[in-house]
């Protein structure tokens, strides 16, 4: 029984890393004022990266691998920032392209990898018995750097209010967009981060439509979780058992496979139905996707 | 550098921003396209000859820009609403549920099979739709849990192709039995070109433009969509509007759906053979058409010429067909960032 629990418990941590890093990333954005859709493409781009590095030679250096699956993603966002900060573009549909960009140019460019061999992968840690991966722990101690971040130091406070009140922070003298810039690439840096997981140590190897969906269930749980770092822990956990469950339960139920394939999805909607009635909308920063101008209001 | 608004937004200052959004986008695929190692002129030969120097060509085309006519007039007037249906993919799939089912299963006379297949189609896609409107109701995020329904559709075709609809005689194959001979469309001889759902994407775009701006509830729906305010002040009921608006444009993708059941494969079969990206590739079309539905009837055609080229480039130059997404996603982008040229001029230096 103990073996079934600590088993369920790391894979849903496993599943839930890309997940987690993807949220922390988002809530850095929104945090900001800035919507992002766009974590599908982001992790996608990321994954991409991170294996182009590793997979180049047997002796590559791994550090060098996740420093460009970082790169890659703040590089993606750089241009959601320039659309909906400088050029003041819908923030929404700015991020549903960078979805589609993202996912497509990792799939084109990544072609030449498909099935090929990464010869040294990220090593598991064995804490107390249990493989853990160092991105899940990483991700873990983010979380918490994030929360402390945003809620008690100068630059945190900063990032907040830009994303609650441009205008007076506009008038307190700080420089709006380039706050949500660097808090919008800072975001892709942790989005493509989550990416790198995927290809390096979770999968170790790559594919076309890599994530599979776990973007925009990072984007929808960063609404779950009211936009706190430390509870998109639980959230991140959560879904990650869910995926634990489905792949349990595939195959030694009468229940179709589809049902399962589906339930991430249906959760979803059921866990962003619930928030929305109990007015969550209400914790989102109040600036929170619209560009600023100044002036106006 | 400051954008200083201008008085008034004219017609053509709005065609040459457009036209240059795709250029400077045509331009980034071609960086793309040269750190993936091939010539940009290359493609770009590959697919304008391939699609308009040919009849063949053409005629993909013309298959292409059926469902994205449907599919784009109705986002186009969805996105007027400030309606962000980003899900028509999964509306386009329980369309095609809807009138495979209708068709296999439902014991009609043979000249009613099509009629009903796409009535039946419309109501599948705009149920799909309206459940999103529903969510919206809850302050559901309309981008999200369109997105997270795609997923929901493809998997309930996948369920209904392999368990209980799968076919009798299809053996190892993931698909259904044929549907009733009364429920084929004609087509163009020797194409694909179902030309009795492309005369109703006509119609649609055309009825929907006609709904847009001269109708009163097409006023609402402007109101609504660029001043919520106002809206609101005026007493217009924003929710039912957003409502009508789902249901319109999940009905328009489950046309589509209903149509490429009907007029193409004449079964239920799997989802990324259904559609190839048509709900997605759809929001440009929309935004491509400036929320002008009868301007789909230019735009779908563009970017069928993009679906079907991008068939000929995995053909061709052996490329993925995620190329599609690229030239997708690029053209998206710079559609919307350039939006603020066309209310604004740039003036350089501070203020």
């Amino acid at each position: 029984m103990d073996n079934i629990v600590v088993e369920a418990l790391v894979r849903a941590l496993a599943v839930g890393t890309p997940l987690l890093l993807a949220s922390l990333g988002a809530i850095m954005n929104e945090r900001s004022g800035v919507v992002n859709l766009g974590m599908e493409g982001v992790m996608a781009v990321g994954a991409l990266a991170a294996f182009a590095v590793a997979a180049s030679a047997p002796d590559a250096n791994l550090w060098l691998a996740v420093l460009m699956s970082m790169l890659a993603g703040a590089a993606l966002c750089a241009l959601h920032a320039l659309a909906t900060i400088t050029l003041r573009a819908n923030q929404f549909v700015s991020g549903l392209a960078l979805a589609l960009l993202g996912t497509g140019a990792a799939g084109l460019l990544g072609k030449r990898f498909e099935g090929a061999p990464l010869f040294n992968k990220v090593p598991d840690w064995t804490l107390g018995g249990a493989n853990i991966s160092p991105f899940t722990v990483v991700a873990l101690l983010l979380a918490v750097v994030l929360a402390f971040f945003l809620s008690a130091t100068r630059p945190g406070l900063t990032l907040r209010s830009v994303g609650e009140n441009p205008a007076a922070a506009d008038v307190l003298g700080v420089n709006v967009g380039l706050v949500r810039w660097l808090a919008v690439m800072g975001g892709g840096a942790l989005g493509g981060l989550a990416g790198a997981f995927l290809s390096l140590s979770y999968r170790s190897a790559w594919s076309d439509n890599m994530a599979g969906g776990l973007g925009w269930i990072a984007v929808a749980l960063v609404i779950f979780v009211a936009w706190e770092p430390l509870r998109a822990v639980a959230g991140a956990l959560f879904f990650g058992f869910l995926y634990y469950l489905q792949f349990r339960l595939q195959g030694h139920s009468p229940i179709p496979t589809e049902v399962f394939s589906a339930m991430p999805f249906v959760l979803v909607l059921v866990v962003l139905a619930l928030a929305g009635r109990r007015g969550q909308a209400g914790s989102a920063p109040a600036g929170l996707g619209r560009a600023y101008v100044r002036g106006e209001r | 550098m400051r954008f200083v608004a201008l008085p008034a937004t004219t017609t053509a200052r709005a065609a040459l921003v457009t036209v240059a959004a795709v250029v400077v986008a045509l331009l980034i695929c071609s960086v793309i396209f040269l750190v993936y190692g091939v010539s940009p002129l290359a493609v770009y030969s590959s697919m304008l000859s391939g699609t308009l120097g040919a009849r063949t060509g053409l005629a993909e085309v013309g298959r292409r820009t059926i469902p994205l006519l449907l599919i784009g007039s109705g986002l186009a007037l969805a996105f007027r609403a400030q309606f962000f249906n980003i899900g028509a993919e999964g509306q386009l799939l329980l369309g095609a549920v809807f009138a495979a089912g209708t068709a296999l299963f439902v014991p009609l006379p043979g000249p009613l099979v099509a009629p009903a297949m796409f009535v039946m189609g419309a109501l599948g896609g705009g149920m799909w739709a309206g459940i999103a409107a529903w969510l919206r109701r809850l302050n559901v995020n309309e981008i999200l849990s369109t997105l997270m329904l795609n997923y929901v559709a493809l998997a309930v075709v996948t369920y209904l192709i392999a368990g209980p609809w799968k076919g009798k005689d299809v053996r190892g194959y993931i698909y259904t039995d044929n549907i009733p001979a009364g429920g084929y469309l004609s087509v163009v001889p020797g194409t694909q070109v179902h030309w009795p759902t492309l005369l109703l994407g006509i119609a649609v775009a055309l009825g929907l433009q006609w709904l847009l701006t001269r109708s009163t509830f097409g006023y609402a729906l402007r109101v609504v969509g660029e001043n919520p305010g106002a809206a609101r002040y005026a007493g217009l009921n924003a929710a039912g509007v957003a409502t009508a608006v789902a249901l319109i444009t999940g009905g328009a993708a489950g046309l589509a759906g209903a149509g490429e059941v009907a007029g193409i494969h004449h079964r239920l079969l799997e989802a990324g053979q259904i559609s190839l990206g048509y709900g997605f590739t759809a929001v440009i079309v929309a935004w491509l058409a400036r929320g002008n539905p009868a301007l789909c009837l230019v735009t779908a055609p563009l970017m069928g010429i993009i679906l079907a080229g991008g068939d000929l480039l995995k053909i061709d130059l052996n490329m993925p067909f995620r190329v599609v997404d690229v030239f997708s996603g690029v053209i998206l982008l710079t559609l919307i960032a350039s939006e603020v040229f066309v209310r604004h001029r740039v003036v350089w230096g501070r203020a």
